[in-house]
């Protein structure tokens, strides 16, 4: 293979461009890329195609009417984007949350996480070859999707959380429902990994390849399951708790799944891929035991503020679907938000495809692209 | 460690380059850096072994035309010692030039891409200083506060009629309208 790519260096260089309508893309993004052969000499992202200055809509809209826009931040898991914007709002503000609304949101997330792992688990693997797990992972993330339509009306972008808590109570018939999904999904999940994670083809197809390390993983500021696939265990629902994280983890004995390099190497795709897996198993019994703890809180579920017109800035970090999304507010006295920012998971993972793509078969692209789980909307935002 | 043992630290070490301490909770802890040591102050928070702030999490610029005034602001997080903080840097807003980061963490990259091309602030000594978002050949910086649209981009106008106004101009010409105005 070595000898092959000698023998054309510096000779047939080609200029590719991929996107931005690519099916395997996940979304409008363009890459640039200089191939020699099948060999990948540089690929370079061209983000910007889905951006749509949600930033800036939100100095035009009240910090409240700002909340279904935050949906579009990230519509694979719209849950984890609205959460960040409220706590942002909140810590801000200095709002009281009631006990009941975190639990709810927490719940709401971990639903939210479980359909947007779905996507990028299943489109990951069709991205390379393997077409069955795809409408696996879709009739799941519809049983998600009708739960949402039942807890806020709502099956893509939910515009649930609230600023001070959250827009609906639950139900007891939600309830068992959600519960029945949970045990009938701890069966989905072995069935996957017989399905497709433990394949042989699937393991050679991706093991070894573009493996991160630590080091670098930092640097470039992956976050979320790219991070903890290169073996570091940090998780912000353990190590920096939000909405009452802290008190549903110890009850389950919580350890954060990291990449171990069972097939390959330490943070290659394979790992990224199966340390969403594990994601899967720990939403289940985070949710099992959020509704159990809910059952003993008050049944106040919002305080809406008063007179929201906040001064100074404040920041929210939220363990999103795709890593550690942070907001950053700034409120001058007025009903409006003077700057609100938004740094996802995708973005900077997105930002670190150039580096990590020299060398790469044009094929292994894809892979690379889906293992990093990115959504373009949220790159762009 | 929290915040105001780390801006003692920083302000022990470099005086006035550091000022204006706010400690924030639930709010932000931030403080704000002398634009001409904003280099050294971050290589200082990156390697010093107590502070290592090893996680650039977030640039962003904030306009503030009445003070005529751009800020540009990083918020770090230390992933060896878990604690985190908010910078900021202080520019004259006609002539808004920092050093670039991208040489002490590699996600300052595309942060301050996107910032350069929403707000304007030039990272001077950046790699790879383009537009992210906006098309390379647009004009302004669409996130100032004083930013106006321009009427069109390349002969595509960014604005349209109202979809509305259509219906109407079609209801009016229809002949059953006609007959309305008309004499009975």
């Amino acid at each position: 293979m070595s000898e092959l790519v000698l023998a054309t260096e510096g000779g047939d260089e080609m200029t590719l461009n991929m996107g931005p309508q690519h099916p395997s893309t996940h979304g409008v993004i363009r890459f640039i890329i200089k191939t020699d052969g099948e060999i990948i000499r540089e690929a370079e992202p061209d983000v910007g195609y889905l951006h749509r200055a949600i930033e800036h809509i939100a100095e035009k809209c009240s910090y409240e009417g700002f909340m279904p826009y935050t949906d579009r931040v990230d519509y694979v898991a719209a849950m984890t984007a609205n959460h960040v914007w409220a706590e942002a709002v909140e810590r801000l503000g200095a709002l009281p949350v009631p006990p009941r609304a975190h639990y709810l949101r927490v719940v709401s997330d971990e639903l939210s996480r479980i359909a947007s792992h779905c996507i990028a688990l299943g489109a990951m693997a069709m991205d390379v070859g393997a077409i069955t797990p795809f409408p696996y992972c879709l009739r799941e993330r519809e049983y998600v999707n009708d739960l949402m339509e039942e807890l806020c009306g709502a099956r893509l972008t939910y515009n649930y959380h609230r600023v001070g808590g959250v827009g609906w109570d639950l139900t007891d018939i939600w309830r068992d429902k959600v519960l029945r999904f949970c045990d009938h999904f701890d069966g989905v999940i072995e069935e996957f990994n017989r399905l497709i994670t433990y394949n042989p083809i699937f393991i050679k197809r991706l093991a070894r390849l573009a493996a991160v390390s630590t080091a670098e993983a930092i640097d470039f500021g992956l976050v979320g399951a790219n991070l903890r696939a290169t073996g570091f265990a940090y998780d912000l629902r353990a190590d920096r708790p939000y909405a009452l994280y802290d008190k549903i983890l110890p009850r389950i004995s919580w350890q954060t799944p990291v990449g171990k390099g069972e097939v390959g190497e330490v943070g290659d795709a394979w790992d990224r891929f199966w340390v969403r897996v594990e994601e899967w198993r720990w939403s289940v019994k985070i949710i099992r035991e959020a509704l159990a703890q809910i059952q003993e809180t008050p049944h106040e579920f919002w305080t809406p503020p008063k007179k929201l017109k906040p001064k100074g800035e404040a920041t929210a970090r939220v363990e999103a679907a795709r890593g550690d999304m942070h907001c950053y507010v700034v409120g001058d006295g007025g009903t409006n938000a003077y700057r609100a920012r938004f740094r996802t998971g995708s973005f900077n993972a997105i930002a670190m495809v150039r580096e990590k793509s020299a060398g790469l078969m044009v094929a292994d692209l894809v892979a690379l692209i889906a293992s990093l789980d990115i959504v373009a909307p949220e790159i762009d935002r | 460690m929290d915040a105001q043992a780390v801006f003692d630290l920083v302000a022990a070490r470099f005086g006035d380059a550091v000022s204006a301490f706010s400690a924030g909770a639930p709010k932000d802890a931030t403080f704000v850096i002398a634009p001409d040591r904003l280099v050294d102050v971050m290589t200082y928070l990156r390697d010093d072994p107590a502070l290592r702030f090893d996680f650039l999490q977030n640039v962003t610029a904030v306009d503030w035309p009445k003070e005529q005034r751009l800020q540009s602001v990083y918020h770090l997080f230390s992933y060896t010692h878990r604690h985190e903080i908010g910078v900021k840097v202080n520019l004259p807003r006609a002539q808004p030039r920092v050093a670039s980061l991208a040489s002490l963490w590699k996600s300052a990259n595309w942060l301050e891409r996107e910032q350069y091309d929403l707000l304007g602030i030039v990272y001077e000594g950046h790699p790879d200083l383009r537009r992210l978002m906006m098309p390379d050949d647009w004009l302004g910086h669409p996130m100032r506060k004083d930013y106006k649209e321009a009427t069109e981009y390349r002969g595509m106008p960014t604005t349209r009629p109202s979809p509305m106004n259509l219906i109407l101009a079609y209801d009016k010409a229809h002949p059953t309208a006609a007959k309305k105005d008309g004499p009975a």
